[in-house]
Parts: structure tokens; sequence; C-alpha cells
């Protein structure tokens, strides 16, 4: 974990019961919640856990989400949860959950979606999609902040940038519907100028967002000529 | 099973009665069809599309587009559950059997990869391809497989979880054993029964 992110697999683990220990308002619909783990283990960027919720009757909601935390960050993981309204569990979250809560999960799980630190990353998100290009984001800062990593992110309006206090210098943002006041950056959707201008082209390219937004992420890409092997998506479901 | 309660939470979301039976463990209802795929949207054309039989059989066989329509096609209305917890129930398919692609191709293992245009594999014991279980289709719900859903063509194994159902199918390989395909090996369970909830590795 000096430097590298280990490339061997782990068995994820059962469930178990974590401590909500830190709740942080991102945007008026996100929330990060630091939840400590008995049975924590070290995930690889990108990764996610399950969350079930289980009610006095006995029934069950299950979701999964994306692990914005780096593994340096020992014994627990931040989940990033956008609020859906009609959704089940990250209403939950957002209207229910507490510091000091216990809530079941289980992972680190999946391990396509993942940089493990072995090149340089151009990484492409869009709305709540920045959460596990966030871990891979932290992780290399704390890592290999030397090694190429750019993020290009497109949110809606001021108020939507989650992680706002930490992107830096790698971050290009762009708003589509209505940007902060003074801004002199890009506006409306990703194009493919705003890709060239990350100046990456040996690199893995990671895209998340809705599918929308990640099938015309990754043509603009492609366009760009990059091959379709170097590009991993991640396409948020329904989910909530 | 836990005892654990998580505090304050209440059921918000409800399948429609006559169908709650049909959710598998820790499935939701959903009623429209969302798109999840690991990389690129491949375009395949029509024209371009073929699928093979091949590996471990006594015949290859392989048809293109216009000769896999001279094959006998039927509805399949199925439910179908995503690993990533959404349902989707009562919807109907339309292509061939995979009995009708192995009649002939003489298999000579009890195992398959299925292998798709862009890349993926994912691996299926026969016994979960055949017996009126599987089938290659190129309709949904009466119109042409969406290129997004894996048009032209896609295998359906619906009493799996829908990662077996290879989009833009490409062949199938039959092998004398068993090996892990796509998201096989990247933290999914080898069979993925959404009955007995087997989702990942240690499930």
């Amino acid at each position: 974990m000096e430097r590298l992110t280990p490339v061997e697999q782990k068995a994820p683990g059962g469930w178990q019961i974590g401590t909500v220990k830190r709740v942080k308002e991102e945007t008026p619909r996100v929330k990060s919640f630091r939840i400590e783990l008995p049975m924590w283990m070290e995930h690889l960027p990108g990764q996610h856990y399950d969350v079930r919720l289980t009610a006095p009757d006995g029934y069950r909601a299950q979701r999964s989400y994306s692990i914005a935390s780096s593994p340096l960050d020992e014994g627990g993981v931040e989940l990033t949860i956008d609020c859906l309204d009609d959704g089940e569990v990250s209403p939950y979250f957002h209207d229910v959950v507490m510091e000091g809560d216990q809530v079941e999960l289980r992972g680190p799980f999946a391990s396509y979606f993942v940089w493990r630190g072995e090149s340089p990353a151009l990484l492409i998100g869009g709305g709540s999609g920045v959460v596990p290009l966030m871990a891979m984001l932290r992780h290399r800062r704390r890592t290999m902040p030397e090694l190429a990593m750019k993020l290009v992110y497109s949110v809606r309006t001021g108020e939507d940038v989650i992680f706002a206090d930490e992107l830096g210098e790698e971050t290009q943002l762009t708003f589509t519907r209505e940007p902060p006041t003074g801004w002199s950056g890009h506006t409306g959707r990703i194009d493919g100028g705003l890709i060239e201008s990350a100046g990456l082209r040996d690199c893995m390219v990671f895209v998340c967002g809705t599918n929308g937004f990640v099938e015309s992420a990754v043509e603009l890409v492609l366009a760009q000529g990059f091959d379709p092997m170097q590009v991993r998506t991640e396409r948020f479901g329904p989910s909530g | 099973m836990s005892d654990f309660i998580s505090r304050g939470f209440k059921r918000r979301r409800r399948a429609p009665d006559d169908v709650s039976d049909r959710l598998p463990p820790g499935q939701y209802y959903e009623a429209g069809f969302p798109v999840l795929t690991a990389g690129p949207t491949p375009h395949i054309a029509p024209e371009e599309w073929g699928m093979r039989v091949d590996g471990m059989v006594g015949s290859e066989q392989e048809w293109t587009w216009a000769e896999f329509h001279e094959l006998p096609f039927e509805d399949v209305p199925c439910d179908i559950h995503c690993v990533t917890k959404w349902s989707k129930l009562g919807t109907t398919f339309r292509g061939v059997s995979v009995d009708v692609l192995l009649d002939g191709a003489d298999p000579q293992g009890q195992y398959a990869m299925a292998y798709s245009y862009g890349g993926y594999t994912t691996n299926v014991p026969l016994a979960d391809l055949t017996g009126g279980k599987a089938w290659v289709v190129t309709e949904h719900d009466g119109d042409p497989l969406p290129r997004e859903h894996g048009g032209p063509a896609r295998l359906l194994v619906p009493h799996l979880y829908f990662w077996k159902s290879a989009k833009w199918v490409a062949g199938l390989r039959v092998m004398d054993h068993e090996e892990p395909g796509f998201w096989e090996e990247n933290g999914y369970h080898i069979r993925g029964d959404p009955w007995k909830e087997e989702r990942y590795w240690n499930d």
C-alpha cells in the first residue's frame, strides 16, 4: 500500500455491521457517510459496497454504492450517496441516518472498474458518477502524485459540485445548466475539446454516470482516437 | 439470519401484488430497462453479425444474420434479474432456442463460454443452456433489440442473473471444463442463480 495498490484480488467479506462516524453534506442532494467496519479490508479504488436495510417487519432492501475514500483510510469506507426522490435506500441515508447509527453492509466488490495504480488515467464523471473516480483521485494524490491523472467533471449547477473543496488543478469542471456567478470556464455538455485539453492519451479512461452520459462521453473519447480497450465504464442503473 | 434492524427504516417501494412472489431475495421491482455495460457499446450491423457454435463439438456451426433467421423463432416471455438488484418482470424477447443451435453440433463437453463482439465473455454450463432454458434473441417487446441492450443479438438465460445473458453475442464455445468469464473473474459468482442469491464469489 506504500505506492501501488495490490493487484491480487481478495475474497469479499460477508455482511457486517458498521458504525457511521461522520456525515458530511456535499450538496443539497448528496451526503458522504464515513462508516467504520469491524472487519474492514483494503479495497481497490473504484470498487463498491452493498448496503442492506432491514425493517422491523423483516422487509429488506439492498443497493450498491461506490466507495469514495482511499484504501489508505484504514478501518472503514466513505460512501457518497445521491438522494433519489423515488428511491428507498438513498432517502433513508439522507433523512434518517445520523452519526453513531449502525448500518449493515458488505464488500468490497467488483474488480474491473478499478484503478490499480498501473497507468495514468483520464477520469470522466457526470453528477454522482464522480464518486468512484474520487477514490482513484484521492488514492493517487497520496501514493503517486507525479502520475498523471485528470478529471473531467460535468455537473448541472454550481451547487451540485460534489467534493468541491477537494478538486484541484487536475480537474476540469463544466456546468451544463447554471454555472456559478463569475465562472469563466467551460459550460455545456462535455465536448471533444474538453477531453483533448486534458492532454492524456496513453492512459486508461474511466467513465461513470448515467447511461446517457456514459454513451455520449465514450463516443467523444473514441472520436479522439482512444482504443475501446482503454475505456472502462460504470453506468447507473436506476437505483435508490 | 442476522437479527439486525435498521433504525427507522420502513418499506417505501412495493412491487405490484400479483408479481411480488416473482422477486428473488434482495431484488426490487423495476419497470424500466436499465443499461449496464463495462465498456463502450459496440456498433454491429446485422449484416456483419454472425453466430457460431465451436470448441469441443463434433461439428462447428455458423450462421449469418440471414441464415439465423431461417431457424425457428419463438417468443420468450420471462422475468429478468440483474445482479445490481433490479428485476424486470413480465417482459418478452424473441429468438432461437440454444437447443436448436446445438442440434447438429454434437457437443463433447459439459460447459460453454459465451463470447461477444467487443470481447465480453461469460461461462454457462450446458445444463443451463439446454432444455428450453436459453435463447439467442434479436427482438424485445416486439421491436428489434436495441444496440444498448445487445442488439442485433444477445444470449438470454433468464433463470440466471442477467450478466450471463451476453449482449452482442457472437458464439458459444463448448468446453470440457469450467472457466470463469469476464464478470466471473472480476468478483461475481461462477453460476449466478438469483433465487440462491449467488451474486459474488463467496455466496
